[in-house]
């Protein structure tokens, strides 16, 4: 019964041990690139010290609060309603078998519908703005929080759906305090994959109707043979993506520790 | 209080589907311990999920209070086999004795004392912070019957709640099981497959038959209030209503040979 403590201590070494492994190849990569660039005069592969100074002059400066923060607060707020969506609508096929019935062709076809395609949707509904944007994350991005959620509901063990009902818990508390968490683990992993598209399309309704944006920054530095500036652009983005799935996996492992340890405890057993 | 009429239960199939329970009735009184013993894969966890509500017999009626069951009733408890599968795994001990007090809407203080009280009652002091998936499998059946006890019941449904836990815990549980009884003064339904836990726990044992389960005789159990593992199983009195429970699941119809049961050697014991 002192195995947590033991376990927390020795999995927080173990993490940065995997930190440090993780790190190695990205650091080579690195140092190969700037290594290799060095001297290039291609036009198009500018060397990295080149780059490294335009995304130091882009991105410390005004552009933080014009296309940066913009950026994220589309991606945030995309990502935000497409999990609360995905969730909502998802609890409701989960738990009808007429809703599901009713439901299911319509959010198949929906699906299979590449999301850059309703960009021009998006923009006859919506016009320009940050609706249009947010609407196109949102539409692009809920499919697998909703899909995950509608099997996490429907795989609910009977024993436990049993005890809940046997103690009458109903209502809010059943939703909250049973349902939620018994179909959390198929639910975070749907939204890990809702949280990369919904950076995805970010960029991509960015790069329609001007405005502001890390997506269309790199768009125009591209148009105007601003290469380094177009680098740094795209080298934000992936660095965007990185935190965001350190940031998503830390929740994760906060949310999801009981499955992890009750997983480990069976395994013991057997 | 609580009274079963005739309550049948036919799943739906092809020719008239299956018939897993037919016509049984009994009643149970105010304080009573009643144990419903047959053999494996009989009726039995049918029966049980009809009595708790969670199932709606197909004929027949159960009634608490003369009042039909057409949902999980108030300040009914069930316990259910599989304790790893019926403790809510994101909570800690504490949460899942604490569930159905919180949705009664019970006032923190008095849900505190409740829930403090039913760990301590079942001898489970301290473990309150910790998650079930750390504690063992009989530690995590106490819990689950903690979490029974705090909610206040009635009436408890037990379905073969020591079938997963080793021998000298299942012992343990069973004492546990009969002092809570006596303490708490509720009436208590325990589903088994074996013949000793039935009788050794019982004030009453329902005897059931092989599928279409139907009653094969009810019995009252007469042995002192006060049972003990060694002393209570070596009374005369004890053997002779074991063996005559035995005869009567062997003689059930619709089997073969009752090797399924648990207690094989019953037979040889004089009486």
């Amino acid at each position: 019964m002192t195995a947590p403590s033991r376990s927390r201590g020795r999995g927080w070494s173990r993490r940065l041990v995997a930190l440090g492994v993780e790190a190695v190849l990205p650091v080579v990569l690195v140092v190969v690139w700037y290594l290799t660039s060095a001297g290039s005069t291609n036009f198009y592969f500018p060397p990295l010290s080149r780059i490294l100074r335009a995304f130091a002059d882009s991105w410390f400066g005004s552009r933080f609060t014009a296309d940066v923060l913009p950026s994220l607060g589309r991606a945030g707020a995309g990502f935000g309603l497409a999990v609360v969506c995905g969730v909502a609508v998802g609890l409701l096929l989960g738990s009808s078998r007429v809703a599901r019935s009713l439901f299911e062709p319509l959010v198949e076809f929906a699906r299979a519908v590449p999301p850059p395609v309703l960009v021009p949707v998006a923009v006859l509904a919506f016009g320009l703005g940050n609706s249009m944007r947010i609407s196109v994350i949102v539409a692009g991005s809920v499919w697998p929080v909703l899909l995950n959620t509608v099997e996490g509901v429907r795989g609910l063990d009977e024993v436990l759906r049993d005890t809940a009902s046997a103690y009458r818990i109903t209502g809010w508390r059943r939703i909250w305090r049973v349902i939620l968490p018994a179909a959390s683990p198929p639910i975070m992993a749907g939204v890990r994959t809702c949280l990369a598209l919904s950076l995805i399309l970010m960029v991509i309704s960015e790069m329609v109707g001007g405005g502001n944006g890390i997506g269309f920054f790199v768009q125009q530095s591209q148009r105007s043979f601003a290469l380094p500036e177009m680098w740094a652009g795209i080298l934000l983005l992936g660095l965007v993506g990185y935190l965001a799935h350190l940031v998503f996996s830390a929740v994760e492992r906060r949310l999801l520790s009981w499955h992890s340890g009750s997983r480990q405890s069976s395994r013991g057993e057997s | 209080m609580l009274s079963i009429d005739r309550v049948g239960m036919r799943w739906p199939g092809p020719d008239g589907g299956t018939e897993a329970i037919r016509e049984i009735s009994f009643d149970v009184g105010e304080g009573d311990f009643v144990c419903l013993v047959g053999p494996s894969g009989c009726g039995k966890t049918t029966l049980l999920k009809c009595l708790s509500g969670l199932l709606t017999a197909t004929s027949g009626r159960v009634a608490l209070h003369d009042r039909p069951i057409d949902g999980p009733p108030e300040r009914m408890a069930v316990v259910f086999q599989e304790y790893g599968r019926s403790l809510f795994p994101w909570m800690t001990v504490h949460g899942n004795v604490a569930l159905p007090l919180r949705q009664q809407k019970m006032p923190k203080a008095e849900r505190e004392r409740a829930v403090a009280a039913a760990l301590a009652a079942v001898d489970l002091p301290g473990v309150a912070r910790q998650y079930p998936w750390q504690l063992s499998g009989g530690m995590q059946q106490r819990v689950a019957i903690a979490r029974a006890l705090a909610y206040q019941p009635e009436i408890m449904l037990m379905d073969e709640p020591f079938a997963s836990v080793d021998a000298q815990t299942r012992a343990d549980l069973e004492d546990l099981i009969r002092s809570v009884w006596r303490e708490y003064g509720m009436s208590v339904v325990l589903v088994t497959h074996d013949i000793d836990e039935a009788v050794y726990l019982g004030e009453r044992v329902v005897v059931l038959s092989d599928k279409p389960t139907v009653v094969r005789e009810e019995l009252a159990v007469d042995l002192p209030a006060e049972r003990d593992q060694v002393a209570t199983k070596a009374l005369p009195a004890f053997a002779e209503i074991r063996s005559h429970v035995y005869n009567l699941i062997r003689r059930s119809p619709t089997t073969g040979p009752t090797n399924r049961l648990a207690t094989p050697s019953t037979a040889d014991t004089p009486g």
